[in-house]
């Protein structure tokens, strides 16, 4: 099993979410974020003070899925993200050792 | 009629009616006006008129609804969202322990005529008697014009209630609760009661034999709450990180409000320091609302010119300043003074928030010296140009010329100027060597809300 960490723009949400859901992903869980990696912050001014902003809100889709989706998983990601510009994201994937279903104790990938 | 008692800010506001409609004193009415402003309250239960009782009682409630909750939110949202509880509870104590203080002492220090003359200078010139201390002869039949004592005492204390709160705009997110307490208790007493006294006193008080026009409380309320927040913020220090680090406000929405709030109350403020429900005061909340609304769009045009965008905290600051300025002179000048007035706070109190407290380097939290102590120097200056029947006002007084009443106006100022920032800087003293003005460096980096409170504006689950 993966586990996809995605860190989109905030507005990706719901392409994101449908891209994932066609593949027959069943779960997610969504965070607000802020960071900053190669695009730049932004300024806001409150009476003349004028400060830089350098972390700038984003969404952190967390997502896992088994070894055979993780690709499509990733590819669907990758094409519901792009725009093309500067601050798209990006993905990190890890392996996941175990995944359990708190109510039923199942196990394994069909507690993903 | 009984529209002869209903004059100025009291009875016996010189300023309001040697600036204001010149029917009141002309007409030999003036003798029978010092009859009652030497017995208020003692032969004339029959002079009440409902109609100007009624308009100051709204008057009152909407002169508190200003500070709480309308300064309260306007502060709240400027500071971090770690002391926006420290910022609400200093506008809310405030309203509690000042009223405490104005009904044992501070109404009789600011109201009491006992020793005055007309025409003379004495110490009652400056500061009233203790006659009315815990309120000594305020029953149910005394009166103050046309309106009960009662409602004049309440009326008046909303303003000894928000001048104070207003200069905690410069101390927010760093003073020891304790020692704004003691620093406002004794500031009420010794600085705010003494400048009523000399502005509102009547015959024989200082500005208002001199002719200083102020109708609402430029001098008193916002020069006064300016300059002592200014010395303030030079005394306490700045934040910590400041200016290096962004310090943004944490709710702009709070500020709208709260903004929205204070130019509502201000007809209070400004039309009800007409005490009469008359010309006056529709004269003076039409020209709050024209100064009010031109500087809101002044400080957004020059602030959309001079830094690329219009900003939500410029035109709510802009308003301000213009609700500031129109105070002095909203019993005096025309519609068109007040578009004058207003242009020329949004300017000048831009340039106050953004431009001079960079160059000059105090922490200024959130800009009490920068938008009431400038706006309220400007609105009181232009107050003595504005009034002038060729500018559109309601007229100079029998021997004044523009000159001269600008002068005078120039001399309150200075007066208010050197006596609150003398005064508050050693009451200052005395409280930092008694207590300590200010918090400890962890104690503000936490937050005054848990540190000084043991609360939290917005309580998270984790």
């Amino acid at each position: 099993m993966k586990l996809l960490k995605c860190i989109v723009r905030p507005n990706a949400l719901e392409r994101v979410k449908e891209g994932l859901s066609s593949l027959g992903v069943v779960g997610m869980t969504v965070s607000e974020v802020k960071g900053f990696g190669r695009q730049k912050g932004h300024r806001e001014v409150y009476r003349g003070a004028e400060y830089n902003i350098d972390f700038t809100p984003k969404l952190k889709i967390e997502v896992v899925v088994a070894d055979d989706v993780a690709d499509k998983a990733i590819d669907a990601v990758k094409e519901a993200a792009n725009t093309g510009n500067i601050g798209d994201g990006k993905i990190f994937v890890l392996s996941v050792d175990e995944v359990v279903r708190i109510r039923t104790g199942e196990t394994g990938e069909s507690a993903v | 009629m009984f529209e002869p008692y209903a004059v100025g800010k009291s009875p016996t506001d010189r300023g309001r009616r040697r600036g204001g409609d010149t029917r009141w004193w002309q007409g030999g009415v003036s003798l029978a006006l010092a009859v009652v402003f030497l017995s208020p309250g003692a032969a004339f239960a029959d002079q009440l008129n409902s109609g100007d009782t009624a308009w100051m009682l709204t008057s009152t409630a909407l002169v508190l609804f200003m500070t709480i909750p309308g300064l309260a939110l306007f502060y709240g949202g400027l500071v971090r969202a770690k002391n926006v509880l420290s910022v609400l509870m200093q506008c809310f104590a405030l309203t509690g322990v000042i009223t405490i203080v104005w009904i044992l002492w501070g109404y009789s220090l600011a109201f009491d005529s006992t020793g005055m003359v007309a025409g003379e200078i004495n110490l009652n010139s400056f500061v009233g008697g203790l006659g009315k201390a815990m309120l000594a002869g305020v029953g149910i039949d005394a009166l103050t014009g046309t309106i009960p004592e009662t409602v004049f005492v309440t009326f008046q204390l909303t303003f000894a209630i928000i001048t104070p709160a207003l200069i905690a705009g410069a101390f927010a997110e760093r003073m020891k609760f304790s020692a704004m307490l003691l620093f406002m208790v004794i500031w009420s007493t010794v600085v705010y009661a003494p400048i009523c006294h000399m502005a509102w006193g009547g015959p024989g008080s200082f500005f208002g034999d001199l002719g200083v026009l102020d109708f609402a409380g430029g001098t008193v309320v916002h020069i006064n709450a300016g300059i002592a927040a200014l010395v303030t913020a030079i005394l306490i220090g700045k934040r910590k990180g400041y200016p290096e680090r962004p310090i943004p406000p944490h709710s702009l929405v709070l500020t709208v409000v709260g903004a929205a709030m204070l130019w509502v109350g201000w007809f209070g403020f400004n039309a009800g320091s007409a005490l009469a429900a008359d010309g006056v005061a529709g004269m003076a909340m039409l020209v709050t609302q024209i100064a009010t609304a031109t500087a809101a769009v002044t400080w957004m045009l020059v602030e959309w010119m001079k830094h690329g965008k219009p900003s939500v905290l410029g035109i709510v600051t802009g308003a301000v300043a213009g609700l500031v300025a129109i105070t002095p002179a909203s019993g005096s000048v025309g519609p068109m003074g007040a578009i004058a007035l207003g242009a020329a706070s949004g300017v000048f109190c831009f340039w106050g928030a953004t431009m001079l407290k960079q160059k000059l380097g105090y922490d200024d939290s959130l800009d009490a010296f920068g938008v009431h102590g400038i706006g309220g120097i400007v609105g009181a200056m232009l107050t003595g140009v504005f009034v002038a029947k060729s500018m559109g006002g309601q007229g100079l007084a029998d021997g004044m010329t523009m000159g001269s009443q600008i002068w005078t106006q120039f001399v309150g100022v200075a007066f208010t100027v050197i006596y609150c920032g003398v005064l508050s800087f050693i009451i200052l003293k005395i409280v930092d060597a008694l207590i300590g003005l200010r918090v400890t460096e962890e104690d503000e980096d936490r937050g005054l809300d848990i540190s000084l409170h043991n609360e939290q504006g917005y309580y998270s689950e984790v």
